[in-house]
């Protein structure tokens, strides 16, 4: 009888996609809790990186009839030293293995493993960053016209003519073609010169002319033509503004509150847009484009006016990006210092030039180390955007004073909203 | 034939003629020396991926798809990749062809062994032993699986995927009280179902006629109580089969539902005697894998570096740890079936006084395979047991017997031990862990209250004081109430009929009408 064997390792894998899915599916409201409490607990710039969770086994359990208690009787293997009628204590040893097997685990998690994508989708997926609908339209990829160097083909429109003539010149100098120069030089001698001479000049100026003929002065292998590449134009591309107080009453731990709150947003943004540019401003009471490096770590001391960011951040977005073009969001995180003065051109330059321009405005107000958020005084800062938010102002406030408080904050400032609902 | 002292392979690696020249070594031995009656064989080669995905799925090809299955999935991948566990060499399953699904990483001695082990020994044991023979219907499984894959998406096109997922859950639940335990029914051909199914819909979609629903429906019959026992005749009553019984009497399903709990049943009934058996069909397959590894290895087919690789791994696979060892889970399947197979060779063709005394129907018989072939066909784990556990397995194995009484304050007694005393009531106990009637909880279904507010109300006989877990129960009984639509009740009754608790539940969801 023939034996038929069949080579499997070809055929498409994961058959049990569907049923995962499904599963995750079903479990999706306790996915979505354990991820959350997975993302407080873990490092935020491994947000993204997926990975073990557990989720309670309510509700996802296949029960079945079990039975428990009532007298039990095992035969096991291995006697060493026990004879009949031997009563062995239940604590001890040989009564706690007896417990038998396939009698409830009593496994009260489940742990399983989620891929980086699922663990990203569920961790972003009740989330949606506000007033995108305005711009949904926006976010269909056109097709834009890229340079893209050189080629040796194309239409005569495009011939680049410096590369070709470049080329060209290259190469008669390495074919050493005889400069019209020397041919000029050669027939002027010719005109007064003696008769021997004369056709020994003849001759020469031949061979010069049958060279010149022969290397052209531009030949095809010269040419170049300029080369474009169509390249989806992201149309939804994004820039956030990081504004950071970094005066002196800022410690590291605010700022390392607020470099979290970034990251956040950061994370959100570029998955929602394909492209996404970061600006980072720190003020005292100047204020000034830094890299990040600077904007974090580096020293800086004076007073606290907020209105310097606000317009740096203006001229930025007027010379490099247009609102037109860009979805602009800015996250400003401070201890919420400010001189007085400041606040009448703090709120003219948010209401009349920042906010109209911006997709979202968010305030965080970081707090002390031990600080109990709901104990934060108002500072000015905070009293002046409250004001702004009653007179209808779309910016987001919040305070913060711990680690652990971002996450919650931040899916609340970024949580679906009715159309109209501002965030609190 | 080709040449017997030629090496089959050399080394580890593997190609499709080495194993096409296994198959064929292996089926020589098989056939001519153990006298091995097999189904023809499929030999599928998978990915350790697809192996995941096949133990998702009960180890089957094709499967209809529901959550639970992912779920187990995402346990056992996650398990997997921590190391926590290996995967198995192989998955068999009883069907015709059998199919064996070896994995790749397999190295030729282990796909030697996993041949010889599935392809022979699994094989064998399905076409000839009794339960399988009378429960499972190997030329139908695979189409009947396509035919249930078919039905539970076209239900969840036609219904949505929830009502589908909650009949689904609620049969899965009573899964293991969805068996017929006694023969008597006719033999089930998974052909034919699939045709009935089919059928049937037609005959709904043909003979559907909106005017019948106006015609006025005459007047009620005369509320004459039936009598008990006549009401429990007409009900089919007790019945153990829950799922049979809710196919056949739930008052509020929709056909298609009805289906559903049919396809479940029968799933779980072509398993049935896998759970039966499992120290056998372990034991036979681990017996012919030893017997053909040996003779290859006699032969000259199998280098001694091969041979002892493969020994490495037979003594893993037949390792029993004992009581008090860290790795101790019950018994192992492997270790007890195959000592039992070794242990009735040696009775057969070499016995002692003892033996004799205790076997006189095999002791000293000449023929082994001739025993074990006919043991094979003819017993399932318990029966197995308890006839055929010797004093000198029991004495080697150094069997005892623990009886765990709460109400005995001092402890677990240990109430038999390898002795003369001992051998018998230590192998009925042993048999009795191995009884399926001993295994899964006796609950019936035993009156409906027709006249009343037809609630359905069941009965579990307990034994030895074993209760059911009470969240568990309530979580089954609910998915059994949405099923029913009327409410459900559970009393728990002792050997004495004294009733120690009573369950009740009301159905959270009426069952979806077509």
């Amino acid at each position: 009888m023939a034996i038929h064997i069949v080579d499997r390792r070809l055929n498409p894998g994961s058959k049990s996609l569907e049923n995962r899915q499904r599963f995750l599916r079903r479990a999706k409201a306790l996915v979505q809790g354990a991820v959350k409490k997975s993302s407080q607990e873990r490092d935020i710039k491994d947000v993204l990186e997926g990975g073990e969770i557990s989720i309670p086994l309510d509700g996802m359990n296949e029960p079945r009839f079990r039975r428990e208690g009532g007298t039990r009787d095992m035969v096991v293997p291995g006697n060493k030293k026990f004879v009949e009628g031997d009563m062995l204590p239940r604590s001890g040893q040989g009564s706690g293995k007896s417990n038998g097997p396939g009698e409830g685990d009593g496994e009260d998690g489940f742990r399983f493993v989620l891929s980086r994508d699922e663990f990203v989708d569920l961790f972003l997926d009740d989330l949606e960053l506000p007033d995108l609908a305005k711009r949904k339209l926006a976010e269909v990829e056109s097709e834009g016209i890229h340079r893209a160097g050189y080629t040796t083909s194309g239409s005569p429109a495009n011939i680049s003519v410096s590369r070709t003539v470049g080329r060209a010149m290259a190469r008669r100098v390495a074919l050493r073609r005889p400069r019209p120069e020397a041919l000029a030089a050669l027939e002027a001698e010719l005109a007064d010169c003696s008769e021997a001479r004369r056709a020994e000049i003849e001759a020469e100026i031949e061979v010069l002319k049958a060279r010149i003929r022969k290397i052209p002065f531009i030949d095809p292998i010269d040419i170049r033509y300029r080369r474009f590449e169509t390249v989806p134009k992201p149309a939804a591309q994004a820039v956030m503004f990081c504004l950071m107080d970094v005066s002196g009453s800022m410690t590291e731990h605010m700022k390392d509150l607020a470099k979290r709150f970034y990251m956040l947003l950061y994370v959100f943004l570029k998955r929602r847009y394909r492209h996404v540019e970061i600006v980072f401003i720190r003020h005292t009471d100047k204020a000034e484009e830094v890299d990040e490096e600077t904007f974090f770590r580096g020293p800086a001391s004076g007073g606290t006016l907020v209105s310097s960011a606000l317009q740096v951040m203006h001229d930025i977005v007027r010379s490099r990006f247009r609102p037109a073009d860009w979805n602009i969001y800015a996250a400003q995180a401070s201890d919420g210092d400010n001189s007085s003065s400041d606040s009448e051109l703090v709120a003219r330059l948010l209401t009349d030039l920042i906010l109209p321009a911006s997709q979202f405005y968010a305030y965080l107000e970081v707090g002390q180390d031990n600080g109990l958020t709901f104990d934060m005084p108002d500072s000015s800062l905070w009293t002046l955007y409250e004001r702004l938010r009653a007179d209808g102002a779309p910016l987001s406030a919040r305070k913060v004073s711990e680690r652990n408080e971002i996450f919650p904050v931040f899916h609340d400032l970024f949580k679906r909203r009715g159309k109209q609902e501002r965030v609190a | 034939m080709t040449a017997t002292d030629q090496l089959l392979f050399d080394g580890a690696d593997w190609d499709f003629r080495t194993l096409q020249r296994i198959c064929d070594a292996c089926e020589d031995i098989a056939r001519t020396e153990l006298g091995l009656n097999v189904y023809p064989n499929q030999i599928e080669v998978i990915t350790a991926e697809q192996m995941l995905d096949a133990y998702s799925s009960v180890g089957m090809p094709l499967f209809y798809k529901h959550w639970s299955f992912g779920k187990h999935f995402a346990y056992q991948e996650a398990s997997y990749r921590k190391g926590l566990m290996g995967l198995a060499y192989e998955i068999v399953i009883n069907s015709s062809p059998c199919i064996s699904y070896l994995m790749e990483e397999n190295t030729a001695t282990m796909q030697t062994l996993v041949i010889a082990h599935a392809a022979f020994g699994h094989n064998h044991f399905f076409k000839n032993n009794y339960l399988f023979k009378q429960w499972t219907d190997a030329d139908g499984i695979l189409d009947y699986l396509e035919f249930a894959k078919s039905y539970v998406t076209q239900c969840e096109e036609r219904h949505g995927r929830q009502a589908v997922e909650q009949t689904l859950d609620a049969a899965h639940a009573l899964m293991s009280h969805g068996i017929d335990r006694y023969a008597g029914k006719k033999k089930l051909d998974l052909r034919a179902e699939e045709k009935r199914a089919g059928q049937r819909r037609l005959h709904e979609e043909g003979a559907f006629n909106d005017l019948w629903r106006t015609v006025p429906a005459g007047p009620v019959k005369s509320g004459t109580v039936l009598s008990v026992e006549r009401r429990r005749k007409l009900l089919g009553l007790p019945q153990e089969n829950l799922l049979y019984f809710l196919e056949k009497s739930a008052p509020r399903l929709a056909p298609w539902q009805r289906e559903l709990l049919r396809i479940v049943r029968h799933i779980a009934q072509y398993f049935y005697p896998q759970s039966q058996t499992k120290v056998m069909n372990e034991g036979t397959a681990t017996y012919v894998h030893y017997r053909i590894m040996n003779r290859l290895h006699e032969q000259g087919r199998l280098s001694d570096g091969n041979f002892l690789e493969f020994l490495q791994s037979h003594t893993n696979v037949v390792f029993q740890p004992d009581f008090d060892h860290r790795g101790f889970s019950g018994f192992n399947p492997y270790a007890l079936g195959f000592a039992m197979m070794q242990d009735i060779e040696r009775i057969v063709t070499n016995p002692e006084q003892e033996d004799r005394e205790w076997f006189p129907d095999i002791a000293g018989r000449g023929d082994a395979m001739a025993v074990l072939r006919d043991t094979w066909a003819n017993y399932r784990d318990e029966s197995f047991i308890s006839q055929f556990l010797s004093p000198r397995l029991m004495r080697h194995l150094r069997l005892f017997h623990l009886h765990d009484d709460p109400a005995q304050e001092e402890g677990i007694r240990v109430d038999a031990i390898h002795d003369e005393r001992g051998y018998r009531r230590l192998r009925r106990e042993l048999a009795r862990q191995y009884d399926v009637g001993f295994i899964d909880a006796n609950i019936e279904v035993v009156d409906v209250d027709l006249a009343g507010d037809r609630r359905l109300m069941l009965r579990h006989t307990v034994v030895k004081g074993a209760r059911l877990n009470e969240a568990d129960a309530a979580h089954v009984l609910q998915h059994l109430a949405n099923l029913w639509s009327y409410d459900v009740s559970l009393v728990e009754v002792d050997e004495a009929d004294v009733v120690l608790k009573e369950h009740k539940t009301t159905p959270r969801t009426v069952a979806a009408v077509a």
